[in-house]
């Protein structure tokens, strides 16, 4: 893993790509849409080009190279343009950053393509603090969360520390650090679905930090963590929850008018 | 499963034993505490970030550069130590391992040995070969000592005994040692032990240590250790049989002290260890009379080189990194699932994330290949480990694989495709026709969204803990779309 600490940064662009994944597109559209909201606000069209699916992790670190390369290449076309392509999941992006350039070593066609399209991917935290350069108006109550970042999204696309820093332009969200704040909550794809035992037990310990950090609720970057964790509280009963990035810092700075324009929500997170 | 079972069972049924381990909240806290304890220590002898890379890399470079010569340097190793009246032994295999080591025991006519700390005496099972003819192998670290009295194995590469408490070793030694008192003072049960294993360093007619490092330029064995046992075991007897795996030599006498110091501070967050026997041959004739007496040392010393697997990582560029390792331990000290589980689920000599990549060569991936798929792929192992072995990289590799046939140009690995199922094989060829295809995809999530209220409220794996997951009423894609988003 190598994650990029002396990453140049381009000009803030006019458009970017949206690569939505797939299990954004499926299980939590609302982040996305506020992934969108969020990038319009700063001025900068939304592309979201139809014919995205996935980047082909599970397939990837499932032992299916194969499968995982077939998918990946049926996304490398889709972003011709210039324009950098923003992921609001650390793991996807990461894999879209460096394990695309591993996966397609052995094919010199399309390792080219593979190595231009990682070298515009950015996961959303990173391109809102550094590219776009965003400043928030923190128009929300005082409130208390901790940070949940995703292992892949922490080693390979340093989010913890760029969505620490978005979070700390809002003066009124007290971030607390829970104990064990960079291990695992036990998703890691399908090794939730192998190894339920190990899987649940790291998520219970990470709820239990969670909680006993003080915060009311807690953020993520990445989607599958908030699935495996959200959905592990529902099934206890326990009301605490985690919402995406994307969601928590649009809902805190959009104004009265931007809520009424969207309307009634349809998310339906747990 | 109780904790004997654990350790007992083969490494194919890790899914129960981790299952059985992490019910047990014993264990879950006693590694977590012991865990934490030493994720801290390391941490307190890394301050600078910059620094630390910069050993790190240095440290990578010495292993590739030492296993990029490795068939030559072996040569020399021999050539040296031969030089050096060290006797060098090839054992290509566990059962020859045991063989030239039993063999030696029998031409000293020897009754007792005494062990300083080796995983590989470990991983080719000496002590049970001693003990099958007839010679008794006494563990002299004292964690080892502790397992092996209780009929154990290590359950942590460097803290064999880091899974039992203080009362736990109290009640052992009241029980087993023959005239102990029973005792929680940590100070009184590390002198029970003591005293039971001077006598036997008195006794013992061969002492058997591992190897840290082996400089071929040189022909010296370095051993790290801290409770001096190393020293009894290679000094005391009068023979020494050193044993380890054949890519733990370098070059140069000057390419041990950046890996020593990655080593210990890893390891143990020591800054150094106690001792650091550097070991260049037996006692020479005559020199006890010499005026630079040495007063001690064995009369002969023995290494045995133990392949064991090892060429078949070796010959693999990209798996050969597997043999950069240092044993350190570092891995498994991160690990969120070593954490959980403790050493023994993993039912091999080397548990936690180095175990699941060097397991597979040691033992076949028909017994091992659960092992690679016991990790979220978080990354903690490969961030801290001194010589930057990419391990996700290769327990990817290996779930590879474990589920399909060798690659072109690729030589099988011992039970390749040992996991592979038709089921899997169809699941992913399924996933990927999917998700090559945008138009099959955008139908599949419609009827998804649509017949939301169809999601199975079973999730095989999932649903145990955490309620269904339940596709959202309209797609990104849907909702972007009914705000007029084209591309």
């Amino acid at each position: 893993m190598s994650c990029d600490t002396n990453r140049h940064y381009p000009e803030k662009p006019p458009a970017v790509y949206l690569f939505g994944t797939c299990l954004i597109d499926l299980f939590c559209p609302e982040a996305g849409m506020d992934t969108v909201r969020l990038l319009e606000r700063e001025g900068i069209a939304v592309h979201f080009p139809a014919g995205q699916t996935c980047c082909g992790q599970p397939a990837y670190t499932s032992g299916f190279p194969d499968q995982a390369r077939a998918v990946a290449r049926s996304q490398l076309g889709l972003f011709p343009g210039p324009w950098p392509v923003v992921v609001p999941s650390g793991s996807c992006a990461g894999m879209m950053r460096h394990h695309y350039p591993k996966l397609f070593a052995g094919d010199p066609a399309q390792l080219a393509a593979a190595e231009a399209l990682a070298e515009r991917v950015f996961e959303l935290s990173e391109f809102l603090l550094h590219v776009a350069k965003i400043q928030l108006q923190d128009s929300g109550r005082p409130a208390t969360v901790a940070l949940h970042t995703s292992c892949s999204a922490r080693r390979e696309m340093g989010t913890h520390r760029h969505a620490r820093a978005l979070l700390d332009q809002l003066p009124d969200v007290k971030l607390v650090t829970q104990e064990h704040e960079p291990e695992c909550c036990g998703f890691g794809g399908t090794f939730s679905l192998k190894h339920p035992a190990i899987s649940s037990a790291m998520a219970g310990d990470k709820i239990g930090a969670l909680k006993e950090s003080g915060a009311e609720a807690f953020v993520s970057a990445d989607c599958g963590c908030m699935l495996n964790l959200n959905h592990t509280l529902q099934k206890r009963g326990d009301p605490f929850r985690g919402r995406h990035l994307a969601t928590f810092l649009w809902q805190r700075t959009a104004s009265v008018d931007e809520i009424d324009e969207i309307g009634k929500k349809t998310g339906e997170a747990p | 499963m109780n904790a004997r079972e654990r350790q007992s069972a083969p490494a194919a049924q890790f899914g129960q034993r981790a299952a059985a381990a992490v019910a047990d909240a014993h264990l879950r806290k006693s590694f977590r505490g012991a865990m934490d304890f030493l994720i801290a220590r390391r941490a307190a002898q890394f301050p600078d970030a910059g620094a630390l890379e910069r050993q790190r890399a240095l440290a990578e470079q010495i292993r590739q550069y030492s296993l990029a010569r490795l068939p030559d340097l072996l040569e020399q190793l021999e050539r040296k130590l031969t030089e050096n009246g060290i006797r060098v032994h090839w054992a290509e295999d566990a059962g020859e391992a045991n063989a030239i080591i039993v063999g030696i025991a029998r031409r000293h006519a020897a009754k007792r040995v005494v062990k300083g700390k080796s995983m590989v005496s470990e991983e080719v099972g000496l002590n049970h070969a001693l003990e099958a003819a007839g010679i008794e192998a006494l563990e002299s670290d004292m964690g080892e000592y502790i397992v092996q009295l209780d009929g154990e194995k290590p359950s942590h590469i460097i803290m064999p005994a880091i899974h039992k408490t203080k009362e736990q070793i109290a009640r052992l030694f009241a029980e087993k040692v023959p005239g102990a008192r029973y005792t929680e003072s940590v100070d009184e049960l590390i002198g029970i032990g003591r005293a039971v294993l001077r006598e036997k360093f008195m006794r013992a007619e061969i002492g058997l240590s591992g190897v840290n490092f082996a400089v071929a330029e040189t022909g010296t064995l370095c051993l790290v250790e801290n409770e001096g046992n190393g020293r009894m075991c290679t000094t005391v007897p009068e023979v020494h049989i050193a044993i380890t795996g054949i890519e733990k030599v370098v070059e140069k006498l000057e390419h041990v002290p950046p890996l020593f110091g990655l080593l210990t501070r890893s390891a143990t967050g020591q800054a150094t260890t106690t001792y650091l026997n550097l070991i260049s041959g037996p006692r020479k004739p005559g020199e006890k009379d010499g005026r630079n007496a040495e007063l001690d040392g064995p009369k002969e010393v023995h290494l045995v080189l133990v392949d064991n697997g090892r060429t078949q990582a070796y010959a693999d560029r990209q798996l050969r990194a597997t043999l950069q390792c240092i044993r350190c331990g570092a891995c498994m000290n991160h690990c969120p699932v070593y954490t959980r589980i403790g050493g023994h689920a993993y039912g091999t000599t080397y548990p936690g994330p180095i175990g699941e990549i060097v397991s597979p060569h040691l033992i076949g991936l028909a017994a091992t290949h659960a092992l690679p798929t016991a990790s979220t792929l978080c990354g903690a192992c490969g961030e801290v480990c001194p010589v930057k072995i990419p391990i996700p990289d290769l327990l990817i590799r290996l779930r590879g694989e474990a589920q399909h046939d060798a690659r072109p140009g690729h030589a099988p690995l011992v039970g390749q495709g040992a996991a592979r199922s038709a089921l899997m094989d169809f699941v992913w060829a399924g996933w990927a026709a999917l998700y090559t295809r945008p138009a099959l995809y955008r139908a599949f999530a419609w009827l998804a969204t649509r017949f939301r209220a169809l999601t199975p409220p079973v999730q095989p794996g999932w649903t145990a803990s955490r309620t269904p997951l339940k596709p959202a009423a309209r797609t990104l894609r849907e909702q972007l779309l009914e705000r007029g988003e084209r591309n």
